[in-house]
């Protein structure tokens, strides 16, 4: 080797990290830490620089700008093969002309380790696959393909683990179940693990953490639970799950909620969720947490009057439904099928209602349809 | 009630458009075993009369001998010819091929000034006419006061083969995933060592085919071969010659044993690799 291998361990921080081709910025002033032993996605549309960020971070692309550090050691400038980060690659990429062992061999030998069998078992062990050591990659089925490139990449211990679209290639049943043993893996290895991926589920999966990105720049970032229930704004709204998004105007405070007005109709919601910077917002709910009721039932908590039942879908686990209310809006609602039957009918007047805690307000000058144009099967090409 | 709304359902074809759809069907079986006949009679023939006892002249057929075979350097000069051309193929494959796959890994990974350029002037070579190339090169060795002979005839042989291994190995380059690189960078290979485990072990069959092109245009290659071999006689050389007076058999064995020693190496190779896939 031309200059020692790297051997940083620690915290991943990309510093106002920054890649432009020509006009175009793929990646533009990022900056992110990832925690050691942490599962961390970056979730967005095609085009958006998760996959650049990826190359810049394995070293395949190099910054235009910012900095990548790995613990205390600055490796931006270095080349991939002094980092001790290793990638899972889209297509795998395993060597077409080494058996499979020498293909998860293959990273253990260039490091002059001698005796690799018992690390190479080991890991073939790890994917449950040990009994495919001598066949070339062509023989294997996509999701052994899959589990090869994996057990390729672990095998070295590496400080990172870098996954692009890992189960992009899967049918969908295959990618359910790798994605608890990737998942289940990672616990087991203890290793870091950055994880590209266009597929919203795929990243609240497995990710401890979740970037989202839209245009280069990180949109919000947290756990699973707290992107989907508190977005700050329309694009992780949109793009996580789906989300009725009301215009209104902050009229009031009472304590620690605010009190919006929607058309007319007040409602509450806690303080803490409002990423309104005036008075003007949109207040959010998702489909799921909204509750329909007939006029004359009682109910408690925020209530929208005057909704018209325009659509029913049955789809089994749940009721499809669209309302269209006064101001000309049509809201989803998806009611869980407890008893069975579809309790409403198309032309129903209704109420809406739901608890203040699950409401969050967003800015009021947001684009409501970004991030929903978006098509989350989109191959991603970059 | 089914078996009545079947019967009404198809109709039965006319004996016309069945014998249509037969031949249609065949035709191209038909084609097949004309093509292949029209290509392999002349092989068929000199084989055949490599059995010839003929004596000075192999144009008649006198009778069946094993002697040819047995003895094939018995004509005059014919192995010394065979030996000169075998002589030229490898020292001419050998060397186009080393420098025809580095252009060939120039043109189709870097990009630099001049790479659209260079790659026309690669297919120059293939298009100009033979006999342009052989008199302006004989021109060219004697404006350098080198004489015709064994290794002008050498050099010759280089310049032409060298297109066909760009071309080969070129193609070879740009249907390999730049991914199984980086793959071979991000698991701690550097340049050297992922060219060495990575990138030439997935090329080497673009090579070797190459490789084999070149030995074989070199091996038959006659109008550049006449213009710069001076008293020098190679194989093709030796069958024109002697076609005025009479080829002999020996030829014809020689020729045969060409052709089976091809055929051999293309089915061994064929073997090996559906026993590897």
């Amino acid at each position: 080797m031309t200059k020692a291998s790297i051997e940083a361990r620690g915290d991943l921080r990309l510093t106002r990290l920054t890649k432009s081709y020509g006009d175009f910025t793929a990646v533009d002033d990022l900056t992110l830490t990832i925690p050691k032993g942490s599962f961390f996605a970056l979730l967005g549309p095609s085009g958006c620089g998760k996959t650049t960020t990826l190359r810049m971070i394995a070293g395949l692309e190099e910054p235009t700008a910012g900095s990548i550090h790995l613990g205390e050691t600055d490796i931006t400038t270095t080349k991939p093969y002094q980092r001790p980060i290793n990638t899972v690659f889209q297509n795998y990429a395993l060597f077409p002309h080494l058996t499979i062992f020498e293909n998860i061999a293959f990273g253990l030998r260039r490091r002059g380790q001698k005796d690799v069998k018992e690390a190479v078992d080991k890991v073939l062990n790890l994917v449950e696959l040990p009994h495919l050591a001598e066949r070339k990659p062509t023989q294997l089925s996509g999701g052994q393909q899959q589990r090869i490139a994996l057990a390729r990449a672990i095998v070295n211990r590496p400080a990172l683990l870098l996954l692009d679209e890992p189960l992009g290639a899967l049918d969908l049943k295959l990618r359910r179940q790798m994605q608890i043993e990737l998942k289940w893996i990672q616990k087991e290895v203890g290793l870091t693990f950055v994880h590209v991926t266009h597929d919203q589920e795929e990243a609240m999966t497995m990710a401890d953490t979740i970037a989202v990105m839209n245009e280069g720049q990180i949109e919000q970032m947290g756990s699973p639970a707290d992107l989907y229930d508190n977005p700050e704004t329309a694009y992780v709204a949109n793009f996580l799950g789906q989300s009725n998004l009301i215009k209104g105007t902050i009229s009031g405070n009472d304590g620690d909620s605010l009190i919006v007005d929607l058309y007319g109709q007040k409602i509450a919601l806690p303080k803490n969720r409002s990423h309104a910077i005036d008075n003007s917002t949109y207040a959010g709910i998702r489909p799921e947490k909204f509750r329909i009721s007939l006029l004359e039932t009682p109910v408690h908590g925020n209530v929208l009057t005057g909704g018209r039942i325009e659509d029913v879908s049955y789809i089994g686990v749940s009721t499809q439904y669209q309302v269209e209310m006064p101001w000309g809006q049509e809201l989803m609602v998806f009611e869980q099928n407890d008893d069975g039957v579809a309790p409403f009918n198309k032309g129903d007047a209704v109420n809406i209602s739901w608890a203040p805690t699950f409401t969050f307000a967003l800015r009021g000058d947001e684009d409501v349809t970004a991030g929903s144009e978006v098509q989350p099967e989109d191959i991603d090409e970059e | 009630m089914s078996q009545k709304i079947k019967d009404a359902t198809i109709p039965t074809i006319p004996l016309g458009g069945r014998i249509q759809r037969w031949i249609g069907r065949n035709l191209i079986r038909f084609y097949a075993i004309f093509a292949f006949t029209y290509l392999f009679i002349p092989v068929a023939y000199t084989f055949a009369f490599s059995f010839n006892d003929s004596g000075k002249s192999n144009l008649i057929w006198k009778g069946f001998t094993l002697g040819n075979w047995q003895n094939p350097c018995g004509a005059p000069e014919v192995c010394s010819a065979l030996g000169n051309s075998i002589k030229i193929g490898f020292l001419a494959t050998f060397f186009s091929t080393i420098l025809g796959t580095m252009i060939a890994f120039a043109i189709g990974r870097h990009k630099f000034r001049g790479r659209s350029t260079s790659n026309l002037l690669i297919f120059l070579p293939m298009a100009t006419p033979e006999i342009v190339m052989g008199a302006s090169l004989l021109s060219l060795f004697l404006v350098f006061k080198i004489n015709p002979g064994f290794w002008p005839t050498v050099i010759a042989h280089i310049v032409f083969c060298i297109s066909f291994v760009v071309v080969t190995v070129k193609a070879r380059i740009a249907s390999l995933d730049p991914r199984l690189e980086q793959a071979a960078m991000d698991l701690y290979a550097n340049e050297f060592e992922t060219f060495r485990r990575v990138t030439l072990p997935l090329v080497a069959p673009g090579i070797a085919g190459a490789a084999l092109l070149a030995f074989s245009l070199s091996f038959d290659d006659f109008i550049i071969t006449n213009f710069n071999s001076g008293t020098l006689t190679t194989f093709p050389k030796f069958i024109y010659v002697s076609a005025a007076r009479g080829i002999p058999a020996q030829a014809n064995v020689i020729g045969s044993a060409m052709f089976f020693l091809a055929l051999t190496i293309v089915i061994v190779g064929q073997l090996v690799n559906r026993r590897k896939g």
